[in-house]
C-alpha cells in the first residue's frame, strides 16, 4: 500500500481582532524553477546554499532603465556600480548592454580595467584613492570624482608632477529634502563648499572639470528628491558658465533608486511604494530639460543605479537544518544560510518562498542563519509552509550587496551560478574551501608544535 | 495521552475550550493525532499507527508528536505530558 504524504501535527490558536483593511499577503506560492531551470536540480548540481543570478533578468532591467531615461532626455549613458555586485560575469552582462564603470575603490577599479573597460569610461569615486590611484586614474583617463579639499590638492599636485591635465568632477551632497542628508561624501551646496571647489578647480590649470556628481542617499522613496537634486546641479553648472565660460559636460545623479524589496519597518510591501523607475527619470529629466540649456548645451546625464538593476536578478537558494519550538511557543526554523551570506536581511524583510508544494497549513517563524552567534537572524517573523529538516526555500531580491558584503564568518561562502538565456548554468564563483582560507595565513615557526 | 475535559473536537480540525474560550485549528494530521488521543491511545501507539500510514520514519514522527503535545500544553488542552 503507497503511504501517504506526511506532515507533522500542527495546533494554532485562533486569534480575533487582528484583521486590517489590507489582508495579509501569504508568500508560501512553491518556486521550483528560476528562469526555467529546476531549483531542485540546481541545488543537486552546486549545493546549498547557492546563489543564482537571471542573465535574462539583468538584461530586462537594464533595457528597461535605459528607455526610461533616453526616452525623456537625449543623452544618457549608464556606469555600473561595481560594489552592488562585482562578480565579473554581472558586471560583463553589464558592460556588453553598454554600461561604463562606477568604482569606488582602486581593488574595484583594477577589476574593471581588467574586463576590459577603457580607462576613460571608468568613474572613479570614492573617499579614498591614494596618490598611486590617482596616478593610475589620470594616466588612464579616467573621469576622477572628487570628494574631498585633501584629494584636489593632492591631484593639482599629481598632475603637476605628471605635467598632464586631470579630468574631473565634484561630487556634491545636499539638502533634497530627505532624510538623512548624505554631507559626508563630497562637498556640500547649501554652504558654498561646492562653489569654492569648483573655482579652486576652475583656476587650476592641471585640471579640467568635466562634470557634477551627486549621489543622494539609498533606497529613496520619493523621485521629487532626484528634480531638487537635478535642479541644484543644473544651478552650479549654470553659475560655471556664467563665470567661467566653460560649459560642464555631464551631469552625474548617481543612484540610490529603490528596488521591490521592503524594508523593515514597513508597513506595505515594497513593490507597493516605490517609485518606478520612469518616476524617477521623469523628475530628472523634467528638472534638465526645463533649467534653461540650449538644446546643444544639454549636459550629458550619467546614472550610476546599482540596486534597482540587480536586485531581482539575484536569488540565494537554501535548505533546512533543523526546526525547534522556542521558549515561548514560537517555531523556530534554522537554515543553511544566514547572515553571513545575506547581509540585506540587516535591512530587508526577505521575501522567502518554499521550494516544493505544502499543503495550505502555513505557522508563523522566526528564521534563523546557521551561525552560532545570536544576531544571526534573516526573519524575525514569517509566515511559512510547515517546513521540515531538508526543505528547500527560495529567497528573492538578493542580487545587489549581498555578493560584495557576504563576510566569512564561521561558514565559507557558496557557489554562485548565472543562468543564461538559453536556459544553461555557469558557474561564476566557486565555493570556497580550508585551503582558500589558509591561502593567506602564515604561522611563526615557534607556534607551529605543541602538545596537548 | 488524554485531553482535558470539556474539550469540543470538531469534525474538520476546530476545537474549542470552553473553560479559557480559546479556539484552536489544527491540520488533518493534528486531527488525527487528537482523534487517536481520544481513543485512550498511547504516545508510542500513535506514532506506530502514523508511521503505518504516512510516509516517514518513527523517530521523525516522535520528534514531531513531543513537539505537538508541548504545544497541547501550553494551550491547556491536556494537564501532563511525559
Amino acid at each position: 500500500m503507497t503511504k501517504l504524504t506526511y506532515e507533522r501535527p500542527v495546533i494554532q490558536k485562533l486569534n480575533t481582532g487582528t484583521m486590517n483593511k489590507f489582508g495579509s499577503r501569504t508568500e508560501y506560492t512553491p518556486v521550483t524553477h528560476i528562469e526555467g531551470v529546476s531549483v531542485k536540480s540546481l541545488m543537486a548540481d552546486y549545493g546549498s546554499p547557492l546563489f543564482v543570478i537571471s542573465e535574462p533578468q539583468i538584461r530586462r532591467n537594464y533595457q528597461s532603465a535605459v528607455r526610461a531615461f533616453k526616452t525623456r532626455y537625449p543623452k544618457v549613458q549608464f556606469a555600473w556600480s561595481y560594489k552592488t555586485n562585482y562578480l565579473n560575469a554581472v558586471c560583463n552582462v553589464f558592460h556588453q548592454e553598454g554600461a561604463w564603470a562606477e568604482v569606488v575603490s582602486i581593488f574595484e577599479y583594477q577589476k574593471a580595467i581588467k574586463n576590459g573597460v577603457p580607462g576613460n569610461k571608468i568613474i572613479f569615486n570614492g573617499p579614498d584613492k591614494s596618490a598611486d590611484d590617482l596616478r593610475t586614474a589620470i594616466n588612464n583617463h579616467s573621469l576622477i570624482h572628487i570628494d574631498h579639499f585633501d584629494e584636489l590638492y593632492m591631484l593639482i599636485e599629481i598632475a603637476q608632477e605628471l605635467k598632464t591635465k586631470a579630468t574631473v568632477a565634484i561630487r556634491v551632497n545636499m539638502d533634497t529634502g530627505i532624510y538623512p542628508i548624505w554631507d559626508r561624501f563630497g562637498f556640500n551646496y547649501e554652504n558654498g563648499q561646492a562653489w569654492n571647489a569648483i573655482n579652486k578647480i576652475m583656476s587650476a590649470p592641471e585640471l579640467e572639470l568635466h562634470g557634477l556628481h551627486c549621489h543622494i542617499g539609498t533606497f529613496m522613496l520619493s523621485a521629487g528628491a532626484y528634480a531638487t537634486a537635478a535642479w541644484k546641479l543644473c544651478d552650479l553648472a549654470w553659475n560655471v558658465k556664467l563665470k567661467w565660460n566653460h560649459m560642464i559636460q555631464y551631469l552625474d545623479l548617481g543612484g540610490g533608486f529603490a528596488s521591490a524589496n521592503t524594508l523593515k519597518g514597513s508597513y506595505l510591501q515594497g513593490s507597493d511604494i516605490i517609485p518606478s523607475t520612469e518616476d524617477y527619470a521623469d523628475a530628472i529629466a523634467t528638472t534638465i530639460l526645463n533649467f534653461g540649456f540650449k538644446p546643444d548645451e544639454l549636459p550629458m546625464l550619467f546614472l550610476e543605479t546599482g540596486r534597482s538593476l540587480i536586485d531581482d536578478a539575484g536569488y540565494l537558494l537554501g535548505s533546512v537544518l533543523a526546526t525547534k519550538r522556542l521558549s515561548d511557543g514560537r517555531r523556530a526554523t534554522i537554515m543553511d544560510f544566514g547572515v553571513n551570506l545575506l547581509f540585506t536581511a540587516f535591512w530587508y524583510n526577505h521575501k522567502i518562498s518554499p521550494a516544493q508544494e505544502f499543503s495550505h497549513h502555513t505557522e508563523d517563524m522566526v528564521l534563523y542563519g546557521p551561525l552560532c552567534m545570536n544576531i544571526d537572524c534573516i526573519r524575525e517573523s514569517i509566515n511559512l509552509p510547515l517546513l521540515s529538516k531538508g526543505d528547500q526555500v527560495v529567497v528573492h531580491r538578493v542580487g545587489a550587496y549581498n555578493m560584495t558584503q557576504w563576510m566569512q564568518f564561521i561558514q565559507m561562502r557558496p557557489n554562485v551560478v548565472m543562468v543564461d538565456a538559453k536556459q544553461n548554468v555557469h558557474l561564476i564563483r566557486t565555493k570556497e574551501s580550508i585551503d582558500t582560507m589558509l591561502r593567506y595565513e602564515l604561522v611563526p615557526e615557534h607556534l607551529e608544535q605543541f602538545k596537548l | 495521552m488524554k485531553l482535558n475535559k470539556n474539550i469540543a473536537v470538531s469534525d474538520n480540525g476546530f476545537i474549542f475550550n470552553p473553560l479559557s474560550g480559546d479556539s484552536f485549528s489544527t491540520n488533518p494530521i493534528g486531527q488525527e493525532v487528537i482523534r487517536l488521543m481520544k481513543e485512550q491511545k498511547t504516545k508510542e501507539e500513535i506514532v506506530k499507527t502514523l508511521a503505518q500510514k504516512y510516509n516517514s520514519e518513527e523517530a521523525n514522527i516522535e520528534k514531531d508528536l513531543v513537539d505537538f503535545f508541548q504545544m497541547l500544553l501550553s494551550y491547556q488542552l491536556i494537564s501532563e505530558h511525559e
